[in-house]
């Protein structure tokens, strides 16, 4: 390949760093803008998010997932999460929960380092997680603000019926749009959320390109440690905006051309050429060691091809699509499809197809101690998964932003010692 | 002792203790075809299973009774230890005595061990049952009520029948006296506390998971009758409320525990699924409606159920309130995410009120007392000495 190409493809890529690098940035700013601007702002989760709800009544979300793991990025979570504990929140439970109220607590002050409003209103998406229900009760208390509770039924055998949607869809009306009615001000309008919702689509169109890519050798993708990047904007508040739409156009385009130039993924430590692996992860990544980790997968040419973490916000890869026709409807079935509201038995299907689809080499479970939601159940999904497709797995442990649970030594160790085994069972197979 | 109370508490005791469910085995064994479903805390609508002819078996960990060998490979050292035991007792073929499970969302482990389940012992009954989270009658109590006839037709199928409107008040009827024996039982402790202690009262209302509710309604009430007739005279200690119990249950060594470092034990959530309903279910009218209404206005404040009204807290100091208790004890099983993310919100309700409260963890399988002693020895010394100043 010519310099010429790779330095192409840099600048490409860059493209769009910068550009969710800018959305990021001008997100936190609006934050902190909007108490002067008089804009209402309402706290939310990621998974079964109602972006485009909230953005129909010009509210803007605040997402504490986010503001944790940005935290942790930034190496601020350690402190945060002892101020929480001070304050008597138990070593045992999600570090979310305690980093948010540690910064809280610590004067609320953005992974940015820009102020953040309180919220006027706890839009409580109970989806796929029990903590989420006692996250918020927590700060009803600090912030004394009303909270509207959507409780999305858990897909136990893994299948939407037409009574879970019913039932979400109802909430809907006598729930979360009155009280974001009271709280913006503005009456409901649907025909602006139908139009804010033919945005997402089109977004998602093309991250599902983008996520599919991976099906090529090499991949031009690391949709794990990349994909992180990947879901930012359509997990959180960039959905049914046309700076969403434009982010995806652009990814699109530069993962496009890294196929056409058989380019593999931009990372940190430069465009991985070498793949040696393709897996598949389970499990949410730690985020305060989060390059660390990484490159432990990077420097032994292992490339994640598929992750079920890339899901949480909609499995938009096995078809789902907002839908500008039915639109309570759809943001029904999407909160109720999101990867850890899915029945175990669902979960490990979908991983083993990714598996077969993507062509992996092997799979790795990273267990984080927050999160009962993602974690309970995985040493029989590693071993079912094993089962059914003779792939062996390898099993890691860590946590999201609490760094005292992240073992380098020990993690790096656990890395190399599966990938070598996954290196000595080909070449068995290849001698055989 | 009276020789028929000692026999009911032995015959509590047994129960208590077997943990190869011989007594569910044995009420299997007086008729043909009779079955038994199982269920996890917290709650399920056992008036269903009953009115099935079926006997509904509660399912509340192995304890301290039980050695855990397979049961540790499934799940990592952060998640608590009821899922080991329940795990355990599966694989050991103790369960193999239940003709189906019933999985509450009580939290995200028993929510995650319902597909384990699905996973591990294909072609068994299992169902997860999605509680309600929103308490609007025309919402959730709509979505409920579709959960309750679905789950009602399948008890009938794994029955072999029909589950009729009057069975189903029937054991609607059965279960309010259950529950109604259960807290007079409750409030008679509460009055005084040293003619029940917490021993003799945990395992009667635990004999209640594996009896069916009949005979269970009338140990309860034999107990109460035979206790407060006994001559034990009354002994100064603070009167503390246990909270956090509600799933995995403590050993019994260590409620006698407390109870030895001074403290009665006035109010508990321990077994709560037991006495769920403040008050009767309708026995009249619709039964289906009945049980969804009393699940959306009747069920006793816990961890696990979302709070609309942001009273959060403002049942422990009911309880305090009414059970004249001079402090409360939060003792809650290690990883237990709902009861741990729900203590600080309790704490700072208590603290409102100025009652005084101590806290510390357990596993169903501690052996280690000594350092709860001492706390709550300490506790309960400083409580009493508050509330005498
Ligand atoms: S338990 Fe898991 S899903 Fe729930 S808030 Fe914590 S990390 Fe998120
Ligand atoms: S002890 Fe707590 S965390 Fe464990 S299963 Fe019970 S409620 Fe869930």
């Amino acid at each position: 390949m010519s310099g010429d190409a790779v330095k192409a493809s840099t600048v490409q890529k860059e493209q769009s760093m910068v550009l969710q690098k800018q959305l990021i940035g001008d997100y936190y700013d609006s934050l902190g803008r909007a108490r002067e601007e008089g804009k209402r702002v309402v706290s939310t989760f990621v998974p079964g998010n109602l972006t485009e709800l909230l953005r129909s009544f010009d509210l803007l979300p605040i997402l504490p997932e986010i503001n944790a793991l940005q935290s942790g990025m930034r190496k601020l979570s350690a402190n945060y999460i002892a101020e929480a504990e001070k304050h008597g929140h138990s070593e045992d439970v999600c570090t979310y929960v305690k980093c948010d109220i540690g910064m809280l607590k610590s004067g609320n002050i953005g992974p940015t380092g820009v102020k953040l409003p309180s919220p006027d209103l706890l839009l409580l998406s109970y989806t796929g997680c029990f903590t989420f229900l006692k996250w918020f009760e927590l700060l009803r208390e600090e912030y004394q603000c009303p909270v509207a509770m959507l409780h999305v039924p858990y897909l136990a055998n893994g299948r939407i019926e037409p009574h879970h949607v019913d039932y979400v869809v109802k909430q809907l009306r006598t729930e979360v749009i009155p009280k974001l009615e009271q709280v913006s001000g503005q009456r409901y309008d649907e025909a602006r959320l139908s139009e804010m919702l033919a945005l997402s689509a089109k977004a998602e169109d093309d991250f599902v390109w983008v996520l599919e890519s991976a099906k090529n050798e090499p991949s031009p993708i690391d949709a794990y440690f990349g994909g992180v990047y990947y879901i930012g904007p359509i997990f959180t508040a960039f959905r049914g905006t046309s700076e969403g739409v434009e982010y995806y156009r652009v990814l699109r385009e530069e993962i496009a051309e890294r196929i056409r130039l058989g380019l593999g993924p931009v990372t940190p430590e430069g465009t991985m050429e070498r793949q040696r692996y393709r897996l598949v992860v389970e499990g949410p990544p730690n985020w305060t060691s989060f390059r660390e980790f990484w490159k432990m997968f990077y420097d032994e040419g292992a490339v994640v091809v598929a992750s079920s973490y890339t899901k949480v916000g909609g499995l938009y890869d096995r078809g789902f699509r907002h839908d500008p026709n039915r639109p309570l409807e759809s943001l029904a079935e999407y909160c109720l499809g999101c990867y850890t509201n899915l029945g175990l038995p669902a979960r490990v299907d979908l991983l083993e197809r990714y598996i077969r689809e993507y062509r992996a080499d092997g799979f790795m479970i990273n267990s984080v101690k927050s999160c009962n939601s993602f974690s309970v159940g995985q040493l029989l999904m590693l071993r079912q998964l094993e089962q059914r497709t003779g792939v062996p797995g390898g099993f890691i442990e860590s946590d999201l932003v609490d760094p005292r649970y992240f073992s380098s030594a020990n993690i790096k160790n656990r890395i190399e010692s599966y990938l070598q085994m996954l290196e000595q069972r080909r070449t068995a197979v290849v001698t055989a | 002792m009276n020789p028929e109370l000692e026999q009911i508490l032995s015959r509590a005791q047994t129960l208590y203790e077997d943990v190869d469910y011989k007594a569910v085995a044995e009420w299997k064994s007086y008729a043909p075809g009779r079955r038994a479903i199982g269920y996890l805390p917290i709650y399920v609508p056992r008036e269903l299973i009953h009115a099935a002819g079926m006997l509904p078996v509660g399912i509340f960990g192995g304890g301290d009774r039980l050695e855990i060998i397979r049961g540790d490979a499934y799940f990592q050292s952060y998640i608590c230890h009821i899922p080991r035991s329940t795990v355990e007792l599966a694989l050991s073929g103790r369960l193999d005595v239940l003709d189906g499970m019933l999985f509450p969302s009580i939290c995200d482990v028993i929510r995650n061990l319902s597909g384990m389940w699905t996973m591990l012992f294909p072609g068994r009954y299992v169902r997860y049952v999605d509680l309600p989270q929103n308490y609007d009658a025309r919402v959730g109590g709509e979505f409920w009520r579709r959960e309750l006839t679905a789950i009602r037709e399948d008890m009938a199928r794994l029955a072999g029948g029909q589950i009729t409107d009057r069975n189903l008040r029937n054991s609607i009827r059965i279960y309010n006296q259950n529950r109604r024996a259960i807290r007079e039982l409750y409030q008679a402790r509460s009055e005084a506390p040293w003619l029940y202690p917490i021993a003799q009262v945990y395992a009667v209302l635990r004999a209640g998971s594996v009896l069916p509710p009949e005979e269970h309604t009338t140990m309860v009430r034999r107990y109460l009758e035979m206790a407060s007739q006994e001559s034990t005279l009354p002994e100064d200690r603070s009167r503390v409320v246990l909270t956090g119990m509600f799933c995995e249950q403590p050993p019994l060594a260590l409620l006698i525990t407390l109870e030895r470092a001074g403290c009665w034990i006035v109010d508990d959530d321990l077994l709560l699924g037991l006495r769920w309903f403040t008050g009767e279910v309708p026995e009249e009218g619709d039964a289906i409606e009945n049980l969804a209404q009393a699940y959306l206005t009747q069920s006793v404040p816990t961890a696990s159920c979302y709070a609309p009204d942001g009273q959060r807290g403002r049942w422990l100091v009911d309880a305090v309130r009414q059970n004249r208790a001079d402090g409360v004890i939060f003792c809650a099983p290690s990883f237990c995410d709902p009861a741990l993310l729900e203590q600080p919100m309790l704490v700072a309700a208590l603290e409102r009120e100025h009652i005084p409260h101590t806290q510390f963890k357990y596993s169903e399988d501690t052996g280690q007392f000594a350092v709860i002693r001492e706390q709550a020895g300490t506790f309960s010394d400083s409580i009493r000495l508050w509330s005498e100043a």
